[in-house]
């Protein structure tokens, strides 16, 4: 959690937003992040960020619960305490798919919630700069960072050139902090 | 672009309007922001009073024990478990809509998707307190669970179908749950960042979990909710499948059928959508939303309608050919003595049953019939009365005449707390959905405005534009730049 500063673009077209992002990857400028009202298929690849692994996460978790679940049953019924059920072996692996697969789902989505929400740092009481407030609602916005060498006004024309509405040199907290939104605290 | 976000003209807009994406905030927050009106306080007020109701009912049967129904030895499950499984059957459109249109890329499914995965979760706490209060003894509730115990420990009986019950309602509550809220997380932060009293930065502040709508969650959020939607589809059918379990596996006449299965998940959706339809049709006219949740999205429902209507059908011919073609004289018995017969006991329940859920939705072949609003709403209160009776049907006519004729049953007739404790799980279903659309956007925002440019008016314009270019020009033109 550190302020920076950073140039920020406002877009008001995904149409003109795709060719400014890969403009300024081309350019050289470092692009902090890009935040929009709605997921736009392919902007991730433009940027140049790697495909998530949530889904590997995903499949281990599910994988975790079928083990659990048939592992336990098998363990409870035929070794701790063996009963017979309707004449059935104790070892009935038909009469047990039902709650395998209920177990493998609970644990694959409970656990891939649970990532989600640690990758992108989200839960109640946490709070971040998300730059411009209408960026939920009908803004795109870009957020490029600024180090010592950069020179803020070319930045700022460039973005101008490739379609920003609207552009600003603002200092900026990255990262998260446990705050409300009712209140304007800041870490640092 | 243009080629990208391609979209026939055969299809019509999903958006009217003429809407940008700042007017779609504003439609759909309009009513969240707004004080709620005299017809919300009376209709919440209302459902808190059968809310009321519903837990003097369950105090009485929890003091009283089980005996405060009409249940006896003969019918054991009555009315309690009839309303469970209509419940949870009511609870299977929202995955539907959510999951498998999704994975179907079903675009309309974004008008309608966030009000009905919230009606499949209050349905499913409704029907989830029907097994709960039915054990009678329900501070030991938790012996269903396989926790170690003092007693030996003592496992469940990992082979029962009332277990998978319990395993298949609880893994469902949950996901739907998660797969409701995650997709909440996005529009909370809308509210959040439009809020101007401090009460609403700091409630929608807390709930959006610091969203922020980079591209990283975006991208992350996107592989969330896709393998949700593959691990809710097969779950939505396998909740139903275990509930038709209950059934199936046991060795009573008239529900010991293999044909339970899809049949009792063609009736969940059948039952599930009219639900949808009884509370989008007044939605939208209260919420004024008539142009997010359009005519189309009401005559796409009524098409599943219809198709499950048909399932449903023919899973009751199927299953009455099969009680006469079998020649068990005790499955025959069940079906043409206890439900055809109409001069038995419970005869006119069969009746009502076939009239509603088979008869009736078939007036949805005809396109005017399923563009008409009124009509939409009476049939679905219809078709909710069919399948209440369908489940009705199942489980007392094939229980109240059982292998021993001394100890028939003649008559079943629920008492005031059962009536009052099915009562009482509407008040707490409409209590709920009331809070939902007051506090909750009722249509998913983000997901709206992901399809605008594809489905709405304007583009849809713009499409019949491009459509008239011949095929050469076209491709050169809007060829596959990707915006370069």
């Amino acid at each position: 959690m550190a302020v920076k500063k950073f140039v920020v673009g406002n877009f008001d077209d995904e149409a003109v937003l795709f060719p400014a992002v890969k403009k300024v990857r081309r350019a050289g400028y470092k692009i902090h992040e890009v935040f929009t009202p709605f997921p736009i298929h392919g902007l991730d690849k433009a940027m140049g960020l790697r495909d998530t692994s949530l889904h590997t996460a995903g499949f281990i978790y599910g994988i975790t619960g079928t083990s659990i679940a048939v592992g336990f049953i098998t363990w409870a019924l035929t070794s701790d305490w063996p009963i017979v059920f309707g004449g059935k072996p104790f070892f009935a692996f038909p009469a047990w798919i039902p709650i395998t697969f209920e177990l493998t789902v609970l644990m694959a989505s409970v656990g891939m919630v649970l990532t989600f929400c640690y990758l992108c740092q989200l839960a109640p009481f946490v709070k971040k700069d998300h730059f411009n407030p209408r960026s939920t609602d009908d803004l795109f916005v870009m957020a490029l960072e600024c180090t010592d060498k950069t020179n803020d006004a070319e930045v700022v024309s460039f973005l101008q050139n490739a379609g920003a509405k609207d552009v600003k040199v603002e200092q900026r907290e990255t990262g998260w902090w446990i705050g409300r939104y009712d209140k304007d605290e800041k870490v640092s | 672009m243009a080629l990208l976000r391609y979209e026939s003209q055969v299809r019509p807009p999903l958006v009217e309007g003429n809407k940008d994406y700042h007017q779609v905030t504003e439609d759909i927050c309009r009513p969240v922001e707004a004080r709620p009106t005299r017809a919300w306080w009376i209709g919440f007020t209302i459902s808190v009073l059968f809310l009321i109701f519903g837990i003097v009912s369950v105090t009485m049967e929890v003091i009283y024990g089980t005996g405060q129904w009409n249940l006896h030895k003969t019918i054991g499950w009555g009315y309690d478990i009839t309303n469970f499984v209509w419940w949870i059957g009511i609870g299977h459109a929202g995955t539907l809509i959510s999951a498998i249109l999704l994975l179907f890329r079903q675009g309309w499914r974004t008008g309608v998707n966030r009000a009905a995965e919230a009606m499949t979760i209050f349905a499913v706490i409704c029907a989830g307190q029907f097994p709960i209060w039915h054990m009678g003894r329900v501070w030991v509730a938790f012996f269903t669970l396989p926790y170690p115990n003092t007693r030996g420990p003592l496992w469940v009986n990992f082979n029962s179908p009332l277990l998978w019950d319990v395993f298949a309602i609880s893994t469902y509550f949950t996901v739907s749950l998660l797969f409701w809220y995650s997709g909440l997380l996005p529009d909370l932060a809308t509210l959040r960042d439009r809020a101007k009293a401090k009460w609403r930065k700091m409630f929608y502040g807390v709930a959006a979990f610091g969203w922020t709508g980079s591209t990283k969650h975006w991208q992350r959020h996107e592989a969330l909710s896709l393998v949700l939607a593959g691990l809710s589809t097969p779950l939505v059918l396998s909740v139903h499948t275990i509930v038709s379990f209950d059934f199936a596996t046991s060795v009573v006449p008239g529900w010991h059928t293999t044909i339970f299965p899809p049949y009792f998940v063609a009736g969940a959706i059948f039952s599930g959508f009219a639900m949808v339809q009884t509370l989008l049709v007044v939605t939208r006219k209260v919420l004024r939303l008539e142009e997010y949740i359009t005519i189309e999205h009401i005559d796409v429902m009524n098409k599943v309608i219809v198709l499950t209507g048909s399932i449903v059908g023919i899973a009751y011919l199927t299953e009455l050919f099969i009680a006469i073609y079998g020649a068990n004289d005790y499955e025959g018995f069940a079906f043409l003595e206890n439900r055809v017969n109409l001069n038995s006991p419970y005869g006119w329940s069969y009746y009502i049953m076939m009239g509603c859920n088979v008869l009736s939705p078939q007036i949805f072949w005809i396109r005017k019939m399923r563009r008409n609003v009124l009509l939409t709403f009476f049939m679905s209160i219809l078709i909710n009365i069919g399948m209440w009776f369908e489940r009705f049907v199942i489980i007392v006519t094939s229980v109240y005449r059982d292998y021993l004729p001394s100890a028939w049953a003649t008559y079943y007739t629920p008492t005031i707390w059962e009536v009052g404790f099915y009562l009482g799980t509407f008040g707490l279903f409409f209590t709920c959905y009331f809070l939902f659309s007051k506090f909750f956007p009722v249509i998913a925002l983000a997901e709206i405005k992901h399809i605008l440019k594809r489905s709405g008016d304007q583009q849809k314009r713009d499409m019949a534009e491009v459509e008239k270019e011949k095929l050469d020009d076209f491709v050169g033109h809007h060829g596959h730049d990707h915006g370069a």
